[in-house]
């Protein structure tokens, strides 16, 4: 924020729309503090009955992997199919496995 | 290992060709980011000044069911400007970036706008056959390459669809009116009907951005594909409420499709280049609300630091 006159901070969007779901991310709002971020989300998010729960947090505030290291970051999983059910061989004729 | 910028277009390429989505932090060509800013950016002012026309009408609703559903609307196409602001944003650029290459001009927003409402059969006119147009286009570029900007248009279809019909309702209700209403109504669609067409934009062969957007999949599908879809949709609706297409070349052809006149591209350059009837007064007032309120925002700043 280099100006008196600016939006405000970023902050992110998450909204859960019926309860018992997960939150997922819906979109971004400016504002100034955390009040006006919430309202804000509320009015722009939620104006058709689609959250039961809302939550916002600064864009600031959020970690995520960078694109480039995305391949190593998420390779420890991928020479692990063991974790999946289709892996184990069955003897024909099993039920309710 | 560093990959050189020919590698990597490549590979942008590839994903774009096997349609996988371009996020704001994936590498991509300056050209790409350019063409996105001006694009999205256009897109989101256009639906902040497209406010200005119908906010024209709201204190003369003809009835109390009509303004709850215009003050709706037009508070949608609020949102649909702050989700694509948003949206541009991740490409590098600030919001006050944005909002100062509007007053300067250096950012346009759809000509459309430019025209002025002048009867309530307007508000109909509008939302059938301007949130139509926009629907078509919008609808196709929920398959555009940049997520940020998808996820922003599948978003505003879902809201833009009570938009299209409410205008439809209120057209029918005055092409079923009394003779003058029906006569607002055909004079509504009379001067709506070419300026909506124009909305998509050149020829294929005149678009300056056309092929290049399309190699991206920035768009989907060329101006004179979608324009002819909103033709193909919207000729029948009109006819079926009993008001006439302005175009005295309107020809069903055998295969379903409409033929249409000449569009008057002179009126459309004239009005992109600032010389519509309210190119000035749109942005003038952007301008006054936007310095109105500097107050509100200076205020804000200072309590949420205090
Ligand atoms: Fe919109
Ligand atoms: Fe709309």
């Amino acid at each position: 924020m280099k100006t008196k006159d600016n939006q405000g901070p970023l902050w992110e969007v998450f909204t859960q729309k019926k309860q018992g779901q997960p939150f997922r991310h819906s979109g971004s709002v400016h504002a100034y503090d955390k009040t006006l971020a919430i309202e804000a989300a509320r009015d722009l998010f939620t104006r058709r009955n689609e959250g039961t729960g809302l939550w916002v947090v600064k864009s600031e505030f959020i970690i995520d992997v960078q694109p480039e290291e995305a391949d190593s970051f998420f390779e420890p999983a991928k020479d692990k199919i063991y974790r999946h059910p289709t892996f184990y061989d069955m003897p024909d004729g099993v039920k309710n496995m | 290992m560093k990959k050189n910028t020919e590698q990597l277009e490549l590979e942008f390429q590839e994903k774009i060709d096997n349609e996988i989505k371009i996020e704001p932090k994936d590498w991509m060509p300056d050209a790409y980011r350019k063409n996105l800013i001006r694009q999205i950016s256009q897109h989101a002012h256009s639906e902040v000044i497209g406010m200005q026309p119908e906010g024209n009408w709201i204190t003369r609703a003809p009835s109390l069911r009509a303004k709850k559903i215009l003050l709706a609307k037009i508070q949608d196409e609020g949102g649909h400007g702050l989700y694509l602001y948003s949206a541009a944003e991740t490409l590098g650029v600030s919001r006050d970036t944005f909002l100062q290459w509007l007053h300067q001009g250096k950012a346009k927003y759809s000509s459309i706008f430019n025209y002025p409402t002048l009867n309530w059969a307007d508000m109909g006119a509008i939302g059938w056959l301007v949130d139509g147009a926009a629907i078509v286009n919008q609808v196709s570029l929920q398959k555009t390459s940049y997520g940020p900007y998808s996820r922003a248009m599948v978003r505003i279809c879902k809201e833009e669809s009570f938009h299209q019909r409410q205008g439809y309702e209120i057209m029918t209700k005055m092409a079923r009116g009394t003779k003058e209403q029906k006569q607002m109504a055909q004079d509504a669609l009379n001067r709506f009907w070419w300026p909506a067409l124009m909305m998509f934009g050149p020829h294929d062969s005149d678009s300056a951005h056309s092929s290049q957007s399309l190699k991206w999949k920035i768009k989907r599908e060329s101006n004179d594909t979608l324009r002819q879809r909103f033709i193909d949709k919207t000729v029948p609706q009109a006819e079926l409420i009993g008001l006439t297409v302005p175009d005295p070349d309107l020809e069903l052809q055998p295969n379903g499709s409409y033929k249409t006149g000449e569009i008057n591209w002179d009126e459309f350059w004239n009005v992109v280049k600032g010389n519509g009837p309210c190119n000035k007064q749109r942005l003038a007032h952007h301008k006054k609300a936007h310095d109105e309120g500097r107050w509100v925002r200076e205020a804000c700043l200072a309590f949420a630091e205090h």
